[in-house]
């Protein structure tokens, strides 16, 4: 593999630039496949940039080094700076390109239209194009299962949520935690606290303090530091969990699991497909059964009987007898929003703008 | 509300008031000279990224902040010598510092991202740190009583010594102090040093006390808040300590209220973020109906001395 900055993706894109394109037939197979990831940050931040790079290797490990060719473009701005590198991508001859944000999706969108012959591939985007596919995996699934262990562990029956910025994937991880852990105990109460950032380490400190400090004693994230975590050693409540990757060295006895995001499966199933020339424009979006989201190891101090029930709501959800949206829902107005027996389905899902009964936001 | 709340209010209140204080007691000093360097976040972000990894590399706490210090002191030397000797542009050369400041911390960091280290906490003894009420004085980091102590100091130096007078007079004319002998450049440069040390040891409290781990962009912008912290204060050290306390007052209110939920909701977060830069012009404006034109900050601040002869 290559990794490359981008003033070097400049240099050589200018260079290819030169070059004509030539087209690639539809459903050729081909020998070796070249794929580029786009990351908004470097594989070390030990979170969501790290999660990538190692579904890319393992991909690669899986595939064979003789069989693909990575690209890496670290540090990459959302807007118009990412519109370069990705033209500059396409025209070094990448035959499959993957941008790991959200905010890259103009830029691709764009970018797809002009190389109809490269394959792109957004994660956690929203539209698709013929040859442009998003991936995104079920974050929520796992926000079920640490929910069911923060009912069952929770001494206070109080939790903490604190997020990064009210959007849909946020409130219905909230929704999710929160309704596993109120079937576990009817009363559970989560405060919610945005701290206005995806990435403000003292903030969320002073955050998870104030919340200790109000008789919060399992405390969980969507930002992706440890900082929270931290706290929570520090203060020596009952815990808290993982966020993208395992942070149990930030906090030994804190750390009660991790949510964990797996992306190998999904990038060894779309190199593939270019290989053998059956890749489709789609739409991904797996999660605990697709093996895309997984629960690290359960911290020692967790009885045997809570890891079980969590257990049984992570097979629950894998088999399909357990949905994390299964009705009656009511809102933390009073408002009847799911009717028994329904479920918020994936398209209501990024509609959702109210919270479960008993969240405190 | 409770008192064990209160206590825990003003610990986290404390915590978050430091970093501002000792970043915003380097800037005076060095406003007080003359000099406007806007380059404190960057000097932060190297005292930050630094300071953890002294502190990683060697498990001491302590070398960790000399490092910071030291390193805080050197990358403003970079910043002296461009606008000192080569009289480049403050403003902009402080902007550039900034961005070095951020650059060289997050190449210089990388090693060091998601490795844990011990938090640098309370020296006190348990039956002090721990005692419910007592622990309002005694939970802290030593580097707040520092920063207590350097607020004294630099108030003592600027206005009961000789050298601070002298200081002084550089800052609000120049011209006259190198008339009467001083060397204007020299004293500068100690200013901006000192600046340096203390915006690095700032920048230190958040891998070290805040948030004991290293991760690009830690300090989140609150360089920034320390530089609108000297116009909120109008350059006076005790309203400095204020405005750094009550900054870190509003910020430690925004997540307790958010956490408290209910009444406290009311004002939007977005308004919280923003009450330091309101509270900073409501006071411009108060001053500036006050004193009428004449301002309160140091004559000679951001503009480049050139000796004559």
């Amino acid at each position: 593999m290559k990794l490359i900055n981008r003033r070097n993706a400049l240099k050589i894109g200018g260079a290819a630039a030169a070059l004509p394109l030539i087209g690639t037939p539809i459903f050729a197979q081909k020998a070796k496949v070249k794929a580029a990831f786009v990351l908004i940050g470097t594989p070390d931040d030990n979170g969501w940039n790290y999660a990538h790079d190692r579904g890319r290797l393992e991909m690669i490990e899986a595939i064979g080094a003789d069989k693909v060719e990575t690209t890496v473009v670290t540090n990459v701005a959302e807007g118009p700076d990412s519109e370069r590198v990705f033209r500059e991508l396409a025209q070094q001859g990448h035959d499959i390109i993957f941008g790991t944000s959200f905010g890259y999706g103009d830029s691709m969108l764009k970018v797809a239209k002009q190389f109809p012959d490269v394959k792109f591939e957004w994660a956690t985007g929203y539209k698709t194009a013929p040859n442009l596919s998003i991936y995104n995996a079920r974050f929520h699934e796992g926000r079920a299962v640490i929910g069911t262990i923060a009912g069952m562990m929770s001494e206070t029956g109080i939790g903490a949520y604190i997020g990064s910025f009210p959007i849909p994937e946020v409130v219905m991880g909230i929704n999710a935690f929160h309704l596993a852990a109120r079937k576990k105990n009817p009363d559970f109460i989560t405060k919610v606290v945005y701290v206005d950032s995806w990435f403000d380490p003292a903030k969320e400190a002073d955050a998870a303090r104030a919340l200790i400090d109000q008789g919060v004693d399992i405390i969980t994230q969507h930002t992706d530091g440890p900082a929270a975590l931290q706290v929570a050693e520090e203060r020596g409540i009952i815990g808290g969990f993982g966020q993208g990757a395992d942070m149990s060295a930030f906090a030994p006895n804190a750390h009660l699991t991790a949510i964990i995001d797996i992306w190998s499966p999904y990038y060894i199933k779309a190199v593939q497909s270019v290989l053998d020339g059956t890749w489709k424009s789609g739409s991904s979006w797996e999660g605990l059964a697709g093996g895309e989201v997984v629960i690290g190891p359960y911290n020692e101090k967790i009885p045997s009987e809570v890891v079980a029930a969590a257990e049984a709501v992570k097979e629950g959800i894998i088999n399909g007898s357990y949905h994390p949206f299964a009705g009656p829902i009511t809102d933390n107005k009073g408002k009847l929003r799911v009717e028994e027996g329904d479920i918020i389905d994936d398209v209501e899902f990024w509609s959702v703008d109210w919270y479960a009964q008993g969240v405190e936001a | 509300m409770n008192i064990d709340l209160t206590i825990a209010i003003i610990i986290t209140m404390v915590g978050a008031s430091t970093p501002l204080l000792l970043a915003a007691l380097g800037e005076l000093v060095v406003e007080k000279s003359g000099v406007l360097n806007l380059g404190v976040e960057g000097m932060m972000l190297t005292g930050a990224v630094v300071g953890f990894a002294v502190a990683y590399s060697s498990s001491n706490a302590w070398l960790g902040i000399l490092a910071a210090a030291f390193a805080g002191a050197a990358v403003s030397m970079i910043f002296a010598f461009l606008t000192l000797t080569l009289s480049a542009n403050q403003v902009a050369t402080g902007l550039a510092l900034t961005i070095f400041g951020a650059g060289f911390s997050s190449l210089f960091g990388q090693p060091y991202t998601g490795k844990p280290i011990e938090i640098f906490g309370s020296i006190f003894p348990p039956f002090l740190r721990d005692h419910p009420i007592l622990r309002v004085f005694f939970d802290y980091s030593p580097l707040v009583y520092f920063s207590l102590i350097m607020v004294f100091i630099v108030w003592w130096f600027l206005y009961k010594t000789r050298a601070g007078l002298i200081l002084r007079a550089v800052g609000e004319n120049d011209i006259s102090a190198h008339s009467i002998g001083y060397s204007v450049i020299t004293i500068r440069y100690g200013a901006v040093g000192f600046g340096g040390m203390m915006a690095g040891i700032g920048g230190a409290c958040f891998p070290l006390i805040l948030t004991p781990q290293w991760v690009e962009g830690l300090t989140g912008g609150r360089g920034w808040i320390a530089l609108a912290l000297l116009v909120f204060s109008a350059w006076k050290p005790a309203r400095l300590f204020l405005g750094a306390y009550l900054f870190g007052l509003i910020a430690t209110m925004e997540v307790y209220a958010k956490a408290a939920g209910g009444i406290f909701k009311i004002l939007p977060s977005e308004l919280w973020a923003s009450l330091p830069y309101l509270a900073t012009i409501i006071v411009l404006v108060i001053f500036s109906l006050r004193h009428k034109a004449s301002s309160s900050a140091p004559a000679c601040l951001g503009k480049p001395f050139i000796a004559t002869n």
